[in-house]
């Protein structure tokens, strides 16, 4: 028995953190969040990384957990702290990224009067959350946040917000047992008759086809699936969440699948007559026209979450489990193949409609430059993007071999996340260099975040495809809008170069170099953050597309 | 959401949602967003709590349509969701508040 502890509840929430295993977090105070940063400032296990944004402290913390697979936490006081961290809760849902966020409130005897930066946060966050929390009073604290530990890493992994109001945060509770730290809860074993029909599927297939989605890479599950693919000789394609399961040089890989995935590959799906979905969730930039998607397919659908079996395509067998266990109790049941047959056509599909990459050994090009970090670095490197034309090229280009290498904005695709999130990646795993792909768009919704980096000295390179303009948009006003190019062209331009000087990095422009490769080579190996600035055409797309509402198989291009 | 008359209830296929949920403030609305954001309509809702009150009984009426496996699923997911029911039409829960429409 311990001996009774008074403690304030911020004093709780921050000891709380600390037996979490919390040891990076990211933040900004203000007035409703106060005495829990008062109580943080005597925490000698915590360093607290001060973003210039809310928005930036969140994707920070998404860095952090989408690079380990644990929770990782992010703090902001209330009304507009709170409001400017939706953006990046709803990101973290969307893409099953684990992350407990901390708001200040008001004082409870003042919420519901619109007190000072006073806002609904706990009603706000209610859609893009997996669970949210207004606490009541100091001792529900113990409870609450190794409870919100808990929910965001369970079953499918997900946002948990804890909105604590400042009164509860001053208010003393005595302590005399702490909870144990919240882990993720057992998920049940798979039925295994179904399991059984899912194998016999496997096997009496003449032209099946793997789908890895996001699940396999929090599941742990890569190394599983890849197993599954070579024992059963299965072609393997992946979302952009799921990008690295397999690595790109495997045999069986197919790349990405979807909207700009390579003519072979949704070419390939479309024969099909066995999709085996695995933690994938049939998103449209995967599937295209559902109606169209691998429309001679029986599907198999594996999820730990039972709410995508039959959402948007009904599979014959649908399979809720955690997908690492639901292969692990597949594979002795699958027969091996050669599938000598199958895999020719899908060569002979490949060498017809290959991904093309013009430009390739050109730096100056988008796939040239994108190639030429690859060659700098080696698959310990973690790759971050933004969102654009810039993600779609390095999601096709770039040689992903590892789960957990690629962060990238998935299902919300919010431009400003690949920033803060290398900031966070490169905080949480500091022996690896941590890439950002940017664009002149993207980079300036979280530019802020220029200075945490340099304050932080991480070992962050920016790597920023100018095209001065926003890409997909200008590549859709000129695809599908009749040329008409509207508000997707900049006009200003900042000297970026100068913008990463002035917030304290060190910066190169490719534009003024001769030789772009050695230059490259040498920021990317000098320890710290840099921005690295390279121009391109703004007339480069990204090939080959499939035009929003169509089927796959009616990609344009590439 | 609209109240119901019994010559609507006979009209349109309905079901009702039977759900036990943790008794605190929010849960409702965690429970009505759900079907507000993919525009589902309730067509009745009766909360009461059950017992010592720690727990409550929240009886929904819907229309059916394709949807509602689907919603039903997403209603399981919530975490102060501790279990659902589903009903047909015929259930007299909504039947016996009828003079209360009128």
């Amino acid at each position: 028995m311990q001996t009774p502890e008074t403690l304030t509840g911020a004093q709780v929430v921050v000891r709380l953190l600390e037996r979490q295993g919390v040891r990076t977090l990211a933040g900004i105070p203000g007035g409703a969040i106060l005495p829990i940063y008062d109580a943080l400032s005597q925490s000698a296990r915590i360093h607290h990384v001060l973003a210039r944004h809310e928005q930036g402290g969140g994707f920070m913390a998404q860095g952090i957990a989408r690079t380990t697979g644990v929770p990782a936490v992010c703090l902001a006081s209330s009304g507009p702290g709170a409001t400017n961290l939706l953006t990046a809760i709803a990101d973290a849902k969307l893409d099953s990224i684990p992350l407990v966020a901390i708001t200040g409130q008001v004082p409870r005897a003042m919420i519901g009067t619109d007190a000072f930066q006073e806002v609904d946060t706990y009603g706000l966050s209610i859609p893009i959350t997996k669970h949210n929390f207004l606490v009541g009073s100091a001792d529900e604290l113990l409870e609450i946040v190794p409870g919100a530990f808990r929910i965001a890493a369970s079953g499918r992994p997900g946002p948990v917000l804890i909105d604590i109001p400042k009164d509860v945060q001053n208010q003393l509770v005595e302590v005399s047992a702490w909870p144990e730290p919240g882990v993720a809860e057992h998920v049940p074993a798979p039925a295994a008759e179904l399991i059984e029909v899912a194998a016999a599927m496997i096997n009496e297939a003449s032209r099946p086809i793997l789908y890895l989605g996001g699940g396999v890479v929090h599941s742990g599950a890569a190394l599983g699936a890849v197993s599954l693919a070579e024992k059963a000789s299965l072609p393997t394609v992946m979302t952009l969440m799921a990008l690295g399961a397999m690595p790109v040089e495997h045999p069986l890989s197919l790349g990405m699948l979807g909207m700009h995935g390579a003519r072979f590959t949704n070419l390939a799906l479309d024969e099909c007559d066995l999709l085996i979905a695995v933690g994938a969730r049939f998103d449209d930039r995967a599937t295209g026209k559902v109606a169209g998607f691998c429309p001679q397919a029986k599907i198999v659908h594996i999820d730990i979450d039972p709410s995508e079996l039959d959402k948007i395509k009904t599979a014959h067998v649908g399979i809720a489990g955690d997908v690492r266990a639901v292969l692990e109790m597949l594979m002795p049941r699958v027969d091996t193949q050669q599938r000598l047959g199958w895999l020719a056509r899908v060569a002979s599909l490949k060498a017809a409609h290959p991904l093309r990459l013009p430009g390739i050994d050109d730096p100056r090009t988008p796939y040239g430059l994108i190639r030429a970090v690859a060659d700098c670095l080696d698959d310990e490197a973690t790759i971050t993007t933004d969102v654009g034309q810039h993600q779609m090229w390095v999601a096709q280009a770039y040689p992903l071999r590892r789960p957990r290498q690629w962060l990238t904005s998935g299902g919300l695709g919010t431009m400003g996340f690949g920033m803060p999130a290398a900031i966070g990646a490169a905080l949480a795993e500091p022996e690896r260099t941590v890439v950002c792909f940017t664009g002149d768009g993207s980079i300036l919704m979280n530019v802020q975040e220029l200075v945490t980096a340099a304050e932080e000295n991480v070992n962050v390179k920016i790597v920023l495809m100018n095209n001065s303009s926003l890409g997909l948009v200008f590549q859709q006003q000129t695809m599908f809008y009749g040329e008409r190019i509207y508000a997707s062209k900049f006009k200003g331009m900042p000297d970026f170069p100068r913008v990463a000087e002035g917030f304290g990095l060190a910066a190169v422009d490719l534009d003024g170099e001769s030789d772009p490769r050695a230059a490259l080579a040498a920021a990317l190996s000098a320890r710290g953050p840099v921005l690295i600035h390279a121009s391109i055409a703004t007339t480069e797309q990204v090939l080959p597309m499939v035009p929003p509402g169509a089927a796959n198989k009616d990609m344009i291009g590439g | 959401m609209n109240s119901i008359s019994g010559t609507e209830n006979q009209a349109l296929a309905r079901t009702v949602l039977e759900l036990d949920v943790n008794n605190h403030p929010g849960v409702m609305s965690h429970v009505v967003g759900l079907f507000s954001r993919r525009a589902y309509n309730v067509e009745g809702i009766l909360v009461m709590p059950v017992g010592k009150g720690r727990t409550s009984r929240i009886w929904l009426l819907v229309n059916e349509d394709e949807r509602l496996d689907q919603m039903v699923k997403q209603v399981e997911k919530l975490e102060d969701v501790l279990s659902v029911r589903r009903h047909g039409a015929e259930h007299e829960v909504f039947v016996r508040l009828e003079e209360f429409f009128r």
